[in-house]
């Protein structure tokens, strides 16, 4: 099935909600498209297209719920689906934490998440994007490894008590990583939009070319606490384990490195640096998200850390109920304030500090601290006096965001990027940190 | 089955959030869906289709698959189910060579008009890229086996076992721990059946049916004065089995030691009463010391470090930087190989590679591209002897047939090659745990897995566990926290001091091993007996924030 319009979509959830019988009934339908390209050692590896609908159905009688789906969508095969949804719903016992289905909500304007010119992108395109990022690798005598994926892709949620939401939306992700013929440079460059006239896999490439190249013979430094700058993409895989953290249910239980003693959460407490501004807003032109959850409850602007306070938590419909607490969602994406600072102008006011392009396999150490450990990768550089003076050897880190915010030297200007551990976008400064715990040395290029 | 009762309780939370960290593949289904088996001979038109439209359409090879995934998850938290779903995920993928390129196309919707134009999708995609292409697509000879299936051996099937007798389970389990003093406990049961139909070019159309089982919990306890929190994962691990794998027997624990470790059957309620234990134990265990150590390490922590050292360094794509924009390159170049004697470890390193293990997760019949599975060497007496490879790689190490070890996670995602089960033979001389122990003058044993990583080449790693016990003078003293261990594969695998024989020797694993892009997961088990590895760097991971 393709893509469907706002109406389709509306008249074929309505058929469905025709057939119902129960005291509730909800209707959500999703569907994307999408195709790829993927390279390495100059040239094609694989390369695909994948169509794939879903409709499901979630019958409730009283606090009983029964939930069915299908991908067929003749008038026979939705009135089975409800029937089967309804046949399911009236043999569950009830659920302690179900709540009826939300009524209609009041949504802010559509976020422009869609884009026709990248709904349009043909295999042909992809082609000519991976054939520029190569022909960079081909002229500097580097080898490339990439992606280029493209998809567009639609949801919507009708119910019986009124509600109806209806997103669309489209992405083009880019990443490339370029290696030197021997093996001692490797530089990487990633870059993420709904809209792609704003990918220049050409200029991107450059980037990643040049950082490859700078990272030959790296020298090795000893382990220890070190002036950082991360650059958006290996700050964002940290930011991420913060922001997505702020889970109120978590928090409240006491096993959160929110929660305090006695039952008590750090919500409204200071924990990290005034500068540290931190907000989710579905309608930033930069980084457009939905403007409705996965449950039918508005997006709207969220200050999540404000000054360093923690000034909202996340909450399911359940939880906040039960804490008398407002019902907000979490974030689709999120951005951090930072300053009209270029990168070049962070590393020319650093006396001496390293400049981390890209970290990797983050995983939690303690979820208490929230310590993370992981690596260096893909250019990493000593700087001197204002400049970079020479390729390092990567490191090992054992570091919490917490204690890294509180850390914070300077920030730069915030650019789009995405988290190469989770696929998540966040619109976020390069960060200055002072004091970054490197453990260990690593040999890897 | 009884169908009232597999109904009853697949209502219960369903649209709940899942458990924390466990990924859903697929929608859900009615529960008597899953136990519906599509005829092969109904596939089979299918994929004729396929196959002669990609042909028509100037494809030199086509394969597709017709995949239906099936997914139950049972989840709940202490005295409430939280959710049971039944997944599946049903379509085709189509790969083909054209111009010498690949290209790949995946529907789900089976009609044949849409499996043609899918066909002709790949064939286009290839066509396109085959101008990015500096060489065309070298594929070892495989020859076809016409019409074979291959069934997992297992004794019970899980999707036949009544939701009840699951969720009966899941709740004692929550019971026992919160009657052990925990504050929260989840526990879950995961099942998986993959019903994978492959046919080819080659003139193969093989029907194969895996089975895959997960049992896991975590116990959550809280010192309400200071508002420390530690946790305790199941020592469970996933096996390529049917239920009878939670159908405890006393031969297959090993006793004597701190915990009761299990073998082929695994005893969920007596591991979540140990489990509520060791946790409160955990509160006020002592924080470790940094520094040099001898660690005794239990094969419930040990699969995952040969997963990260030893199973993706020696994968050939890696090798070659097919994964290097992603997942990484390796340091187990291919000179080191050709050289025929690069130390890789000490000498009673002896690590296999195998897709017939019985009971594991990577034991299949055939692999994604049609090639009959097998066992061999990756690493002979501590010196790197071989790699892992598929049917487009295998030129290049001088193989004249592919490894068997192409994968694809679902019907809609490419196939390519993914580990085998990796695993640490058993040492020759009888060697049990605490007599290992013994021997042990300054050292820890660690038990579970717990925080990972390892860099992009696989040198430089940090591990961490559930339980650890400091061993003093032979003897264990005690329980220890804030452990984690860093190492270098190289240095790690020479200092691999003793290995306990094959009476010890039990499999872990995991469901969720992740590379590619797009992103694809894969199972896959390792096997080893409890190993010494002499003087280990510890770091101390206490913070305050």
């Amino acid at each position: 099935m393709t893509i469907l319009t706002k109406e389709e979509a509306q008249a074929l959830m309505k058929k469905v909600l025709s057939y119902s019988k129960a005291d509730e009934c909800e209707v959500t339908l999703n569907g994307s498209d999408s195709g790829n390209v993927r390279y390495a050692r100059n040239s094609v590896s694989t390369s695909g297209f994948i169509s794939q609908t879903s409709l499901a159905v979630s019958s409730a009688f009283g606090k009983k719920l029964g939930i069915a789906t299908i991908n067929e969508f003749d008038d026979a095969s939705l009135e089975k689906v409800v029937r089967r949804a309804e046949e399911l719903a009236h043999l569950a016992p009830d659920n302690p934490e179900f709540l009826p289905f939300l009524g209609p909500q009041t949504y802010s304007t559509q976020s422009k998440t869609y884009v026709p010119e990248t709904a349009a992108i043909t295999p042909s395109l992809r082609a000519d994007a991976v054939d520029k990022s190569l022909t960079v690798a081909k002229q500097n005598k580097l080898t490339a490894a990439g992606f280029l994926q493209n998809s567009t892709y639609y949801s919507a949620i009708m119910n019986s008590k009124g509600l109806f939401a209806y997103n669309t939306g489209t992405d083009v992700n880019f990443s490339v990583t370029l290696r030197s013929a021997d093996s001692k440079g490797s530089g990487y460059i990633t870059r993420d939009f709904n809209d792609v006239s704003k990918l220049d896999t050409l200029a991107a490439t450059k980037i990643a070319a040049e950082k490859a190249t700078r990272s030959i013979d790296a020298k090795a430094l000893e382990p220890g606490k070190y002036t950082v700058i991360l650059e958006p993409a290996a700050a964002m895989v940290l930011l991420e384990n913060l922001v997505f953290g702020l889970d109120a249910r978590q928090a409240d239980e006491g096993r959160s490195f929110l929660s305090k003693e006695g039952g008590k959460t750090k919500l409204g407490e200071k924990m990290l640096d005034e500068r540290v501004n931190i907000y989710s807003d579905p309608s930033n032109p930069e980084l457009p998200t939905n403007c409705w959850n996965g449950d039918g409850r508005p997006q709207e602007k969220v200050n999540w850390i404000e000054k360093g306070v923690i000034k909202n938590l996340y909450y399911s419909r359940y939880w906040a109920q039960k804490q008398n607490a407002k019902a907000t969602p979490g974030p689709d994406a999120f951005i951090m304030e930072g300053t009209d600072t270029s990168l070049e102008d962070l590393i020319k006011g650093t006396e001496k500090g390293i400049l981390v392009t890209r970290l990797w396999y983050i995983r939690s150490v303690d979820p208490q601290t929230l310590l993370y450990t992981g690596l260096t990768r893909d250019g990493t550089f000593y700087i001197e006096n204002g400049q970079i003076k020479y390729p390092i050897k990567n490191f090992r880190f054992n570091e919490s965001p917490v204690i890294m915010l509180n850390n914070v030297e300077a920030l730069g200007k915030p650019q789009r990027t995405v988290s190469g551990e989770t696929g998540a976008n966040g619109l976020i400064p390069p960060l200055k940190i002072r004091d970054f715990t490197f453990t260990s040395l690593s040999d890897a290029v | 089955m009884k169908r009232r009762n597999f109904l009853y309780l697949t209502g219960i939370g369903v649209g709940a959030t899942m458990m924390r960290g466990v990924p859903v593949f697929g929608t859900p289904i009615a529960p008597e869906a899953a136990l519906e088996y599509i005829d092969p001979a109904a596939k089979k038109i299918l994929t004729d289709v396929a196959l002669n439209a990609a042909r028509a359409k100037g494809a030199t090879y086509t394969d597709v698959r017709i995949g239906r995934y099936l997914n139950q998850f049972v989840v709940t938290r202490e005295d409430k189910v939280e959710n049971v779903v039944n997944t599946e995920s049903y379509g085709m993928g189509i790969r083909v060579i054209a111009n010498g390129c690949w290209g790949f196309a995946a529907i789900d919707k089976m009609d044949k008009d849409s499996i043609a134009k899918a066909a002709a999708t790949a064939v286009a995609i290839a066509k396109e890229n085959a101008r990015l292409q500096s060489e065309p697509v070298q594929l070892a000879p495989q020859k076809g086996y016409g019409e074979v299936s291959w069934k997992a051996p297992i004794e019970k099937n899980a999707f036949e076992v009544p939701i009840k007798e699951k969720v009966d389970l899941l709740l004692s389990v929550n019971d026992a721990a919160m009657k052990g003093g925990a504050n929260y406990v989840d526990s879950i049961l995961f099942f998986v059946n993959e019903q994978k139909y492959f046919a080819s070019t080659d003139g193969s159309y093989i029907d194969q049916d895996v089975h895959r089982i997960w049992p896991l919990f975590t116990i959550t306890k809280i010192d309400p004065k200071t508002g420390k929190f530690e946790t305790r994962n199941s020592l469970s691990a996933p096996r390529g089995m049917g239920y009878e794998y939670i159908n405890p027997r006393e031969s297959d624990k090993i006793t004597g030691g701190p915990s009761v470790l299990y073998k082929d059957r695994y005893d969920m309620l007596e591991d979540a009463k140990l489990g509520a234990k060791q946790v409160t134990e955990k509160l006020t265990a002592k924080s470790v010391e940094a520094g040099k150590y001898d660690l005794v390490l239990d094969p419930s922590h040990l699969w995952l470090t040969i997963h990260e050292s030893v199973g993706h360094p020696t994968e050939l794509d890696r090798v070659l930087g097919y994964e290097a924009n992603f997942a990484g390159t390796s340091f187990l170049t291919l000179d080191k190989w050709e050289s025929k004697k690069f130390n890789f470890g000490n000498k009673n390193v002896n690590i296999v590679a195998d897709k017939l293990q019985p009971g594991s997760l990577g034991a299949v019949g055939y692999d994604d591209e049609g090639v009959k599975t097998k066992q061999w060497d990756l690493i002979k007496d501590g010196i790197l002897v071989n790699y892992q490879t598929i049917r487009d790689q295998a030129h290049i190490i001088g193989l004249n047939e592919s490894q068997g070890c192409c994968y694809a996670d679902n019907w809609s995602d490419v196939q390519f090659q993914r580990m085998p089960n990796v695993s640490l033979q058993p040492g020759k001389a009888p060697l049990k745990p605490m007599e290992m122990i013994k021997n042990v003058e300054k050292g820890i044993y660690i038990l579970g897995d717990g925080s990972f990583s390892i860099d992009q080449q696989r040198y430089n790693f940090q591990f961490a566990g559930q339980l650890f016990y400091e061993i003093k003078e032979g003897k264990i003293a005690g329980m220890i926290k804030d452990v984690a261990y860093q190492s270098n594969t190289q240095e790690f695998w020479n200092s691999c001091h003793s290995i306990c024989d094959q009476s010890d020797y039990r499999l872990g694993g995991s469901f969720f091993d992740g590379k590619g892009q797009p992103g694809q997961v894969s199972a896959v088990s390792h096997g080893s007996s409890t190993t010494r590895f002499n003087g280990v760097n510890v770091i101390n991971t206490a913070r305050k924030i």
